[in-house]
């Protein structure tokens, strides 16, 4: 009893956070500047493809991938938002679900004639797999990668953001852009480069939950719900809020899984409507 | 005695202006000759299409449906990624009842716009005090709750195999349906048309002038003494009727019914539909639900990946460059024809 809650709990904050690593960038966007991007799984599909077929075809070596995918997804997100999405920042959100459905579509379609419909195959480094035994318990070696790395981005982000110039001008152009632009801070400018950091960590995500959750064309369709739970409960724009949403969602998901696999997502549901109902902006959200 | 003078000759006495506003409201709601001919057409497939009348009462039934979104979104400036809940619950109305005994088609269609319906009631409470990504989180829970819901309950519903055993009865014990279609087609148009009208009356009428005031800025009807929230909750609740009526209609034309009717893509597609044809235009929807079907005919009979990319090319070209849609493109085009 004790073992196997122990164990759901440990998968539970796994999957939470990676579940956060690729939610994070989505939550700082759509809180910075107000864009509903339904299309960021894809990013997260794309960095978990630059990985696998990496790896598979020109045999680079598994953490060689990492940097690569958060690269070359923050590259791919850049042009997207120049030619899409920046016309779009003042417009309803109905034009912006609309537009980000459309890329998500394209997106699905693209990687099943890329890569074909099937699930992408990776093989993570040896010393990755298996458990080690701690304790009383036996640990998921991989998971344990998981949490470390969610741990090493959430401190990144922390830091970045409370300690650096860069960070002050992010939270100088979310709180009162005019005022920001007033001050010789390009708004512009920090929105992109915001955005590009969110999507690579998006992209990161995605590489490293090739292992956990598998890969397929209709990857940003599947997880869609969840990276929206994630952001809609933590609050937008926080990151706190983003990481302790998705730690609860990560646990529960497993919990239900295990202990009433007949209602299914049911119970997540749940809990996300009556949570936003009490909270509409979420539990950490400010405006 | 001048300022009675000058506010007299501003505001005529309240008779007149009851007078002007019945008339500009007349005005308003008179038939004009293309949606003759757009019913026209319609009941002509008849003779043009016979071969594809199943195809066609698809085109209507989709069409209802993204009717009644077009009444929250169009109408009432609520966006929902979840109004394939009330579709469902309709289709599962109609299925359930039919599949169990029940199947006298009308008053499974009752059946159907009710449940959908006292749903849509209950929920409207809700939707109306969320704006933003709150908003969308919210119908989108909702229509996913219910397809767990069906997912789960295999035993009742079938899940993802469908519901089997559905089978009608004669309309009104007189007309049978035939393996042609032409039954179902003509029995579809008729609850369309009549589902339109109720639409077009409340489009036309000053409820629907109100919702539009409220659309258009929402701090100015409470000054009038509108209330938005009971109108909001009232307009969601007659469009989850509708679309309640659309499941039904397409339970009991296709004999069948599976999760699909609750699930995500079916809120994407008509939020598609809608916007592809024009929100806030009346017809859009249908001009929408014709072009969408018609071209997922013709791709994906090509492929089905094909399909995929071909619609979200389409969306994305529509948002950028034609924002209210085919329709809204078309009657910007006749008025710039007009006048030069």
């Amino acid at each position: 009893m004790l073992l196997s809650l122990a164990n759901i709990l440990f998968n539970g904050v796994a999957y939470g956070m990676l579940l956060f690593l690729i939610a994070v960038g989505l939550s700082v966007t759509m809180g910075l500047m107000g864009f509903a991007n339904l299309a960021h799984g894809a990013f997260a599909m794309l960095g978990g493809y630059v990985t696998a077929t990496l790896m598979a075809k020109a045999g680079w070596p598994f953490f060689a991938t990492l940097p690569a995918a958060f690269v070359l997804v923050a590259l791919a997100s850049l042009v997207l938002e120049r030619a899409l999405y920046r016309r779009l920042y003042r417009a309803g959100e109905l034009d912006q679900v609309l537009l980000t459905i459309g890329v998500v579509f394209m997106a699905v379609a693209g990687a099943t004639f890329v890569w074909g419909p099937s699930q992408a195959p990776i093989r993570v480094p040896a010393y990755l797999t298996g458990t080690v035994a701690i304790g009383p318990f036996d640990w998921g070696v991989y998971r344990l990668f998981l949490i470390a790395m969610g741990a090493l981005v959430t401190l990144a982000l922390i830091v970045g953001l409370e300690r650096t110039r860069f960070g002050a001008m992010i939270r100088a152009a979310v709180d009162n852009p005019r005022m920001a632009t007033g001050l010789g801070i390009n708004v512009d400018r920090v929105f992109s480069i915001t955005f590009m950091l969110g999507s690579g960590l998006a992209g990161l995500g995605g590489a490293l939950g090739v292992n956990l959750i598998g890969l397929d064309p209709s990857f940003p369709i599947k997880y869609l719900v969840y990276f929206l739970i994630v952001v809609a409960v933590g609050g937008l724009g926080s990151i706190k809020g983003s990481l302790i949403a998705a730690i609860v969602l990560g646990v529960c998901d497993v919990a239900g899984k295990y202990y009433l696999p007949d209602t299914g997502a049911f119970i997540i549901y749940v809990i996300m409507v009556s949570l936003l109902l009490w909270r509409p902006l979420g539990l950490f959200g400010r405006r | 005695m001048t300022m009675t003078a000058t506010t007299d000759r501003t505001l005529p006495d309240p008779a007149d202006r009851r007078a002007a506003a019945h008339a500009f409201i007349a005005g308003q709601a008179r038939w004009r000759w293309p949606e003759a001919v757009f019913w026209l057409v319609a009941a002509a497939s008849l003779v043009i299409f016979p071969h594809s009348l199943v195809l066609a009462a698809q085109v209507l039934i989709a069409g209802l449906f993204a009717l009644s979104l077009d009444l929250i979104l169009g109408l009432g400036g609520i966006v929902s990624l979840g109004h394939a809940a009330f579709f469902g619950l309709g289709a599962y109305t109609a299925g359930l009842l039919a599949a169990h005994g029940w199947n006298e088609p009308l008053t499974g269609l009752v059946a159907a716009g009710l449940v959908a319906g006292l749903v849509g009631f209950a929920t409207s409470f809700i939707v109306v005090r969320l704006k933003g990504i709150a908003l969308l989180m919210v119908t989108m829970g909702v229509a996913l709750l219910l397809h767990e819901v069906a997912q789960k309950a295999h035993a009742i519903t079938g899940g993802d195999d469908g519901l089997q055993g559905i089978s009608m009865a004669p309309i009104l014990g007189l007309f049978s349906f035939d393996l042609y279609g032409r039954t179902a087609f003509i029995y579809t148009l008729a609850v369309v048309f009549a589902c339109f009208l109720v639409a077009r009356r409340l489009y036309n009428s000053p409820f629907g002038l109100a919702l539009k005031g409220m659309r258009e800025n929402g701090r100015r009807v409470p000054a009038i003494g509108g209330s938005i929230r009971r109108h909001s909750a009232l307009i969601y609740t007659i469009a989850a009727v509708m679309a309640g009526i659309a499941g039904g209609l397409l339970a009991q034309t296709t004999e069948f019914v599976s999760v699909e009717v609750l699930g995500f893509q079916r809120s994407a597609e008509v939020l598609i539909m809608l916007v592809l044809g024009g929100a806030g235009l009346l017809y859009g929807g249908f001009v929408g639900a014709a072009v969408f079907l018609v071209a997922r005919q013709i791709l994906s009979g090509i492929d089905q990946t094909y399909w995929f990319f071909w619609l979200g090319l389409m969306l994305v070209l529509v948002v950028l460059f034609a924002r209210n849609g085919l329709l809204g493109g078309a009657k910007a085009l006749l008025a710039r024809w007009r006048r030069a």
